[in-house]
């Protein structure tokens, strides 16, 4: 089958191996951003290898199992997982141009997000109080690195998430609107993967009887 | 079906191409499975439920299967053959992830193991 069939059974829509001509903008855009997330997760990579280095470096000061509280970790995980959820479920809405579900979803992921950013910010203050800072000991300065940077990104969601629903209210589902949100909805995803990462590497092999 | 005259789109990466209820239920179904990979996570860190040295072991599986799951059910990733750039992408950045944190574990305990003994 020769190129020119497939552009006349395509109708000069983009097909793969680029036969036909360039993807659809939103293709490229998204598989721009893939390739972003995928260079943000090589750079956890290296906070995760530098944790996994150090983690046994407690220079006399606390251990992970004295630090930290599984309850809360679990809280955490349970609403980073949810808004994972709901973010998708946004980003349904949004495709099906249903501007007051998105936003009803949209505003449950930026609570769900708010409140682990929350449980974390108190969890760092605690360990802060307690003399467990990140310059107590190789152990913790990894430590505040490694789910600082992450938790860090969330916020960066967040505030993300605000400027869209703004774009949203103002500019209505159009398609470059579209595009941000998917954007959006991958990098909120990624966050729940290397969250999955931080959760079995620091907390549960941290402290497991 | 599928002959040698099939074209195939690339797919984009986090977008589902069935019908609309394939798509909240398979967002549904993610959410279950990542809950229930969750929830055995913790339990196997905190009880007996497994031999203790294989704990690492079982929370790395689990882990991984998680990671698996929010790929499949959130980002939509399969392996048909529209989707083969979105996942040769994501086959190089985990070889990436891969040499540099075994890499790393791997030279600083060849370091740690021939270092002098400290006063």
């Amino acid at each position: 089958m020769t190129i020119a069939t497939i552009d006349a059974i395509s109708g000069g829509l983009a097909r793969g191996r680029g036969g036909g001509g360039p993807a659809p903008k939103r293709t490229v855009v998204a598989y721009g951003f893939w390739i972003f997330i995928l260079s943000d997760i090589i750079m956890f990579s290296g906070l995760f290898a530098a944790y996994a280095v150090l983690a046994g470096n407690t220079a006399g000061g606390p251990t992970g199992r004295q630090l930290f509280d599984l309850r809360n970790v679990f809280i955490e995980t349970m609403c980073l997982l949810v808004s994972s959820y709901t973010c998708g479920l946004g980003a349904l809405s949004a495709e099906r141009r249903q501007p007051a579900r998105f936003l009803i979803f949209a505003a449950l992921t930026f609570v769900l997000g708010a409140a682990f950013l929350f449980i974390e910010a108190s969890e760092f203050a605690g360990m802060v109080e307690r003399g467990a800072g990140p310059s107590r000991s190789g152990f913790l300065s990894s430590f505040f690195t490694l789910v600082g940077t992450h938790g860090v990104h969330v916020a960066g969601g967040l505030i993300w998430l605000i400027y869209l629903v703004a774009q949203v209210i103002v500019k209505g589902l159009r398609p470059a609107v579209l595009r941000r949100l998917l954007c959006w909805s991958l990098f909120w995803h990624a966050l729940d993967i290397v969250w999955v990462g931080v959760f079995t590497l620091v907390y549960l092999m941290g402290d497991f009887r | 079906m599928d002959g040698p005259d099939r074209v195939y789109d690339d797919r984009t990466p986090g977008v589902e191409h069935e019908e609309s209820t394939a798509n909240f239920l398979s967002y549904t179904v993610g959410l279950g499975l990542a809950i229930l990979a969750t929830i055995a996570s913790f339990v196997v860190s905190q009880t007996n439920l497994l031999w203790a040295p294989g704990i690492p072991v079982g929370l790395a599986v689990l882990a991984f299967a998680q990671i698996g799951v929010h790929l499949v059910f959130f980002l939509h990733l399969g392996s048909g053959p529209d989707h083969t750039n979105n996942i040769l992408a994501l086959a190089f950045g985990v070889l990436i992830v891969f040499l540099v944190i075994t890499g790393s574990i791997w030279i600083i305990a060849n370091l740690n193991a021939n270092m002098m003994p400290m006063p």
